[in-house]
């Protein structure tokens, strides 16, 4: 019990530690490449973990969550437009418009889409975002076409310009993390998982399958529609191909393949290490799109030698070590590992 | 007085019959084999009692309301619970959160919180303990015994008190040690008055914990009865050994 308390405490104080550094960024590096880089990776943490939330939890791979990334940018444009919001703070509170109406778009495509299971249900995802693209080029009036769409130019100079970016990326990273972390240890977090496992043995016991999916699909293309949001604003000008790029779906869905699909930390962990390294490629070797060569190689890598991903890996490993001073076979390499376990339902 | 009565149901599939008006009704309390050959509609019986297939003509009234259409997590809610003929668990999920899956919650709240889970997980200890399978709780539903998958689904299936459940091969693939512990906890469940009905191969088990054997041959019901009478009727001796 003793031990269970202290392994709890440990974890908080990382968690606090690795909360102050994040914070801490742009006061540590003023550089503002750094910042940069810095923003996009607490972008894809967020997206990483928001996806996790469908894909991760219940097992149902969209590769369409661009489409959510690049309507909440496109609804985000258009709402300060119309409102005649002026650049500077006041844009970011209306960033939970542009998620309430990506949460819209996905009911919609939801409910077309969870009619399917498995590779199906990955097809009509990409679909999905194909139509979405075609629609933002093609409702000129609306979006512009492919002229694109301009957002207000915040008024801050050059050095701090990414830092309110980057403190708006973090909270909806960390908005994220505290709804996954949330959904994990609840009821209906127990119930996507146990879609993942057995989607007919779930509905077998009670789960109503139809209505989870659902609701985690909802959550998690809100989620990335308001990161999408605070992306388009930082860029202050969007054109399809380029906000509701396929490449962003892909990135973010590697990232938690290679941290650990459906933990909680396996996207943050799988975007720390993805997204700085694919900007690092693409500020030394130029446009090139030479990441694409860097992302092929990781995703073979992780196929071959970590198909769990990192964290689970890395769990059942200390596990093992760790279970190699003990007396008699170990049954720890069978237990659930941090994949699995909710922390509210260890056994006693 | 009858808990489910199966009037008339009928399934196609292209042009195959699988279920060709079957009528059966099951008393209160009562464990029910129904048996049959290969291919004589049992399991079809099954998925459409529990709503995983829609019936073509027929209906299924539990309690006297029909049930007929609805979705099987909706009749899990009812008070129907069911195994499937290879025991299916969640294998990424300990054993005993394969327990928890099942507990039944109302609301938007109580469905994001986990506040009540502290009696819930008594209950799923107590309950895989009663199976004999206490010690695995922590294991996860992969790494068990296909023995212990079968005690751990049964188990799981009560954890929302169903009324009725439906065991599809509980003897099946085990050790007939095993078998017997499985039949004494279907007798135990049944004294704390859960009504059953199974389909099962094992006739000595059949026979044995059956009040009533309903005997399904191509899709209809053949013949019914107490064991002994279902054991000399010439006609279900045919259907089994052939003419």
């Amino acid at each position: 019990m003793r031990s269970t308390a202290r392994v709890r405490a440990v974890k908080w104080t990382a968690l606090l530690i690795a909360v102050v550094i994040a914070v801490l960024v742009p006061v540590i590096e003023t550089d503002p490449a750094t910042v940069n880089i810095a923003v996009f990776t607490a972008m894809y943490v967020g997206l990483a973990t928001a996806w996790n939330i469908m894909g991760g939890y219940t097992g149902y791979v969209s590769l369409g969550h661009a489409a959510f990334f690049g309507f909440g940018a496109y609804a985000f444009g258009l709402v300060l437009a119309h409102l005649g919001i002026q650049a500077g703070y006041e844009p970011f509170l209306f960033v939970p418009v542009a998620g309430a109406l990506t949460v819209l778009l996905a009911v919609v495509i939801g409910w077309i889409a969870l009619r399917t299971r498995a590779a199906t249900f990955v097809i009509v995802t990409i679909a999905m975002m194909f139509m979405i693209q075609l629609l933002a080029e093609n409702l000129v009036g609306l979006t512009g076409g492919g002229s694109g769409l301009s957002f207000p130019v915040p008024p801050w100079s050059g050095d701090f310009f990414d830092t309110p970016f980057y403190y708006a990326m973090l909270l909806m990273a960390l908005v994220s993390l505290a709804i996954s972390w949330w959904i994990r240890r609840s009821k209906f977090g127990l119930g996507l998982l146990a879609i993942r496992d057995d989607e007919d043995k779930a509905l077998a016991v009670g789960v109503p399958a139809h209505a989870y999916k659902m609701t985690a699909f909802v959550i998690s293309a809100g989620l990335v529609g308001m990161i999408g949001a605070v992306y388009g604003y930082y860029v202050t000008y969007i054109y399809p191909q380029y906000a509701i790029d396929p490449l962003v779906g892909i990135s973010l869905v590697l990232m938690v393949f290679l941290g650990g699909l459906g933990t909680l930390w396996g996207p943050v962990l799988g975007a720390v290490i993805l997204e700085p390294a694919q900007l690092w490629l693409a500020y030394n070797f130029g446009a090139s799109r030479l990441y694409l060569v860097f992302y092929a190689a990781v995703f073979l890598g992780v196929i071959l030698l970590l198909p769990r991903g990192i964290v689970p890996s890395v769990g059942d490993l200390l596990r093992r070590v760790t279970a190699r001073g003990a007396i008699g076979p170990s049954d720890t390499t069978s237990t659930s590992s941090d994949t699995h376990t909710m922390a509210g339902v260890q056994s006693p | 007085m009858s808990l489910l009565e199966v009037d008339a149901l009928s399934k196609h599939f292209g042009g195959v019959t699988a279920v060709d008006g079957c009528s059966l009704s099951l008393r209160l309390g009562s464990i029910t084999g129904l048996i049959g050959p290969n291919g004589s509609g049992k399991t079809t019986v099954f998925n459409l009692i529990t709503g995983f297939i829609v019936k073509d003509a027929g209906d299924v009234r539990f309690k006297g309301q029909s049930i007929a259409g609805l979705g099987p997590n909706r009749i899990y809610g009812l008070g129907i619970g069911r195994t499937f003929q290879l025991a299916r668990i969640f294998p990424r999920l300990t054993a005993l959160e394969n327990m928890l899956v099942p507990v039944r919650r109302t609301g938007v709240r109580a469905l994001f919180s986990r506040g009540q889970w502290h009696d819930e997980k008594a209950r799923a200890m107590d309950m895989l303990a009663a199976m004999d399978i206490g010690h695995v709780a922590g294991l996860l539903g992969g790494s068990l015994s296909y023995g212990q998958r079968k005690l751990l689904e049964l188990a799981a299936v009560m954890m929302a008190r169903p009324q009725l459940v439906l065991l599809d091969e509980p003897a099946g693939g085990v050790n007939p040690a095993l078998v017997e512990r499985i039949g004494e906890h279907i007798l135990d469940l049944n004294r704390q008055g859960v009504t059953f009905l199974l389909v099962e191969h094992n006739m000595p088990f059949v026979m044995g914990l059956c009040q009533q054997i309903v005997v399904l041959h191509r899709g209809s019901v053949l013949a019914e009865g107490t064991p002994a009478d279902v054991r000399q009727n010439p006609a279900v001796l045919e259907a089994y050994l052939g003419s």
